[in-house]
């Protein structure tokens, strides 16, 4: 059970000169919630981007250290990037569907990696990712429906059948809350719990009481640094370090 | 009325000012141009040749040679130059090579028509042993829409939302399927704008046809890609200035059928834009 599926050792990432993270190691692990919270700018965000390697898009980005997924470093040279962002999925702050259909939305990754050609299979997959995260009764008569036309839950929640139709092992969440309203909020950290059975979930939040419902471990970060990581009811509870402290009751952030 | 009401009264009018000194002249010239050229447009001058010297008959040759030039023109420049825009903007890296390289397209764009009309004839006329042919005159009209394509297309893409790669790569997508299926559905109005205005310059020019294409008189329709051909701009620079004792009436009824022509592929782009934008989403 100790064993991590993703694990950074001393990972520096510099933004140009700006050093964005710092010295971060961390053990994230199987079928597990992990939070990672903290202020601001604090690299939250960066360093989720670093397990599907999204920062590369940024062009001035180096980054320094070790990630290895599954045992495997992801930094390296050799790493086929397409076949590491289908293992390792991402979902983002704004529930960015295409303008697409709802079914096409869902087939754009199946299409993109050549899995399935039968119309059947392709049936069966959508059907699939829309039961997984609660849809499927909702959505099942009106899949060739625009999926711009659906509530901002709705959309979240096809932004994350999209990732899982790819049979992912870790979902990355970037703040995928920080539009909606506090009902759909739980509603999506409910699926979050029940995804955890089949995946490795990392979720960046700016809101500590979802990390406190939702999450297994939490990760406290501040200024590029990792400053703290134990499980969320330790964090919360008993912190280690004066600043989780300061910033769990809400001195600061 | 206070001191900076004042102030506010003066700019109004001198904005306005400066508008209607664009807009007024346009729009006089183009009255004058219909007013005097319409009565002689009819079927008859649309669809006929020109005879006895081209003081009479029709224009047709120039129309079609015209129509034949616009779309050689962009079979070449608009391939090439969506897809030179493609790799500037998505694949090229930011360096002082690229910013050279851009720098140059904005400034081509700047170029006088008659320096590319020479070029044209340079390389493609002579170096190439194209002759004056439909084949040269359309490379020439298509340098030189280049620039301007590439600098449209660049704005268009540019102007897509990072988030909208983002999606598409952080799913496992290969550059080029990002591009192709969440990038350029969406530059489409940007890059048909720019098409439209770079043909539609190219469709009136007349120094880059000169020496590569333009026939003087030529009252029939080309043969081939290697046939010279008539031209609308070229010919009413040659009925204006070179034939004597033509009725004005001529020479203004053709700079009505080329305004019209630019008008109307310009009204089209228009229409063609308004459908696409319904599914820009920003």
């Amino acid at each position: 059970m100790d064993k991590a599926v993703i694990e950074t050792i001393r990972l520096n990432l510099y933004y140009g000169d700006f050093l964005a993270l710092e010295e971060v190691n961390i053990r994230i692990h199987r079928h597990r919630i992990t939070a990672i919270i903290g202020p601001s700018g604090c690299g939250k965000s960066t360093l989720l981007r670093c397990f599907n390697r999204m920062n590369d898009l940024v062009e001035s980005t180096k980054v320094e250290g070790q990630i290895l997924i599954e045992g495997e470093d992801i930094l390296s040279d050799k790493m086929d990037l397409i076949s590491l962002r289908k293992k390792v999925g991402m979902v983002f702050q704004r529930p960015n569907v295409f303008n697409l259909s709802i079914y096409d939305n869902l087939r754009f990754g199946l299409r993109i990696h050549r899995m399935m050609s039968e119309k059947k299979k392709i049936d069966e997959a959508v059907q699939n990712a829309l039961e997984h995260v609660g849809l499927w009764d909702e959505l099942k008569d009106r899949l060739k429906k625009n999926a711009r036309t659906l509530s901002l839950e709705q959309q979240q929640r096809l932004c994350i059948a999209r990732v899982i139709i790819l049979k992912p092992d870790i979902v990355l969440l970037d703040e995928p809350c920080s539009t909606l309203d506090p009902v759909s909020t739980l509603k999506i950290e409910e699926l979050l719990r029940i995804l955890k059975r089949d995946y490795t979930i990392v979720i960046v939040t700016h809101n500590m009481q979802q990390a406190a419902r939702v999450s297994d471990e939490t990760a406290f970060m501040h200024l590029g640094k990792l400053i703290e990581f134990a499980g969320t009811a330790e964090i919360f509870s008993n912190p280690k370090e004066k600043l989780t402290e300061n910033y769990i009751s809400g001195r600061f952030g | 009325m206070s001191a900076a009401q004042k102030r506010q009264t003066a700019a109004f009018f001198i904005l306005g000012f400066a508008t209607m000194l664009v807009v007024i002249p346009i729009i006089l010239t183009m009255a004058y141009v219909v007013f005097k050229g319409i009565g002689a447009v009819n079927w008859s001058f649309l669809t006929e040749a020109p005879r006895n010297g081209m003081k009479e008959g029709g224009i047709f040759p120039a129309i079609v040679g015209t129509i034949i030039l616009i779309i050689g023109t962009m079979i070449f420049s608009l391939p090439l130059g969506v897809l030179a825009a493609i790799y500037l903007v998505e694949y090229a890296k930011d360096n002082f090579f690229t910013r050279l390289i851009k720098l140059s397209v904005v400034n081509l764009s700047g170029v006088p028509s008659i320096v590319y009309g020479l070029f044209g004839f340079g390389l493609f006329v002579l170096f190439l042993r194209l002759g004056t042919s439909i084949l040269a005159g359309s490379l020439t009209l298509a340098i030189m829409s280049l620039p301007v394509i590439i600098t449209a297309t660049k704005e268009a893409l540019e102007s897509v939302p990072a988030s909208f790669r983002e999606i598409s790569l952080s799913l496992g997508a290969t550059k080029w399927q990002t591009i192709r299926n969440c990038v350029l559905p969406y530059s489409i109005p940007g890059i048909l704008t720019g098409t439209v205005l770079s043909l539609s310059r190219a469709a009136g020019e007349t120094a880059p046809i000169l020496f590569t294409v333009a026939a003087f008189y030529l009252p029939r329709l080309p043969h081939s890609v290697f046939d010279q051909a008539m031209a609308l701009s070229y010919h009413l620079y040659a009925i204006a200035t070179q034939v004597p004792n033509i009725p004005p009436k001529i020479s203004f009824a053709t700079a009505f059928v080329l305004i019209a022509l630019v008008f109307l592929m310009n009204l089209g782009s228009i229409i063609l834009r308004a459908r696409f934008r319904k599914k820009k989403l920003w």
